[in-house]
């Protein structure tokens, strides 16, 4: 399982990383913006997504438009993880096709709940 | 030319009479018609002064009416420094977070580095043929212990190493409100360079610079937010209040 971190806060790219690692996903890499992320995940044969909304560039809502839209990566699974708490901004991460949202500050058990939940989709579906 | 002409004329004819009056010790005669020769100058003055006034007023008037401004100094200053204020006690929150999970820790780190030395000593006794049946005995009752503790002190280690971690994401959530204030900052100085220029604005021609900032404020409008600070303008919008509340909303979208 190949996932992308996306995040403009190093710190936080680390924080998930290492969740992750514990959640037993040892392959991670990582990209500070929309803009550096998607040339990555065009070539990069990524399992999974999961993105930051606040960043500069390339925002996360419109990286995730961009998968959304290209056909070699659109059903590729996004979780999106970020402080964005309005609802108008999960009514249109949903609308854009989001797997999951998680909102700032979280806990290690809601990502673990989040990304279990988006794979039994997937299986399921 | 034929106006300077004049004019120079009327003055040479004024300070003649001047010299005459002065020469005759006519004080009063002398006053009128140094007043005379004044009224030319002042005029300028007065001009100059209305020019000034004018400028002044319309200067005012575009400050006036630039809302953004106004909305600077009535609710975002005042919301910026409560951005701060809760940047300074989230950046408590997380040091006191970190500290409670290390004095929880490290105690028992130490214990059970203690325990170890103390059971590697009496085990290598043991295996010197150091011990009596007694002892043996005891060393294999503390040994059960340990394991036992150790198990669950690890685990324990394990989890408050992991707080420690999320502990961090302060970074991240202050840094985007740091970043917020920074623009704010950034925009209101742009508004004073606009001011200052306004000011002098008869050395050089007025720039809309307010105008500059607006177009910014638009793009920021669509662009991300950051965390939600309470008692700000962020109250206003309709958020959610933690993850719960997004879990509910996106089963309600059908999730």
């Amino acid at each position: 399982m190949k996932i992308l971190i996306v995040d403009d806060f190093s710190t936080m790219r680390r924080i998930i990383k290492n969740l992750l690692r514990e959640l037993g996903f040892n392959n991670t890499t990582e990209a500070d913006d929309g803009s550096t992320a998607l040339p990555m995940l065009k070539g990069g044969n990524f399992d999974f997504l999961v993105t930051d909304w606040n960043m500069p560039n390339m925002e996360g809502i419109e990286l995730l438009r961009q998968v959304r839209a290209d056909p070699a990566l659109k059903s590729l699974p996004v979780l999106m993880v970020t402080a964005e708490a309005k609802r108008d901004q999960i009514v249109e991460a949903a609308q854009a096709g989001v797997n999951g949202y998680i909102v700032k500050p979280f806990t290690a058990e809601t990502l673990k709940e989040k990304i279990d939940k988006i794979f039994e989709r997937l299986e399921a579906g | 030319m034929d106006n300077d002409d004049t004019s120079i004329k009327a003055q040479l004819d004024l300070a003649r009479q001047l010299v005459a009056h002065l020469e005759a010790g006519e004080g009063d005669q002398a006053t009128a018609v140094i007043r005379q020769l004044r009224i030319p100058y002042e005029r300028e003055l007065f001009d100059e002064l209305g020019k000034l006034t004018r400028d002044l007023h319309e200067a005012l008037n575009s400050f006036r009416g630039d809302s953004r401004l106004v909305e600077l100094t009535r609710d975002e200053i005042p919301d910026a420094k409560e951005r701060l204020n809760y940047v300074v006690s989230m950046t408590e929150q997380a040091t006191h977070r970190t500290l409670n999970a290390i004095d929880e820790a490290m105690p028992m780190a130490e214990t059970l580095h203690a325990r170890s030395i103390e059971l590697t000593g009496r085990w290598s006794r043991f295996r010197n043929r150091e011990l009596s049946v007694d002892e043996f005995r005891d060393l294999a009752r503390d040994i059960d212990e340990h394991f036992a503790l150790a198990g669950t002190e690890t685990d324990r280690l394990r989890s408050l190493i992991s707080e420690i971690m999320m502990a961090q994401d302060f970074q991240d959530l202050t840094g985007q409100i740091i970043r917020r204030v920074i623009r704010l900052v950034h925009e209101v100085e742009e508004n004073l360079v606009g001011l200052i220029r306004l000011s002098s604005a008869r050395m050089e021609p007025v720039r809309q610079l307010p105008m500059a900032a607006e177009g910014e404020k638009e793009a920021a409008e669509t662009k991300g937010h950051g965390p939600i600070v309470p008692n700000t303008q962020d109250a206003a919008d309709d958020v959610v209040s933690g993850q719960d509340d997004v879990d509910a909303l996106l089963s309600s979208l059908g999730f």
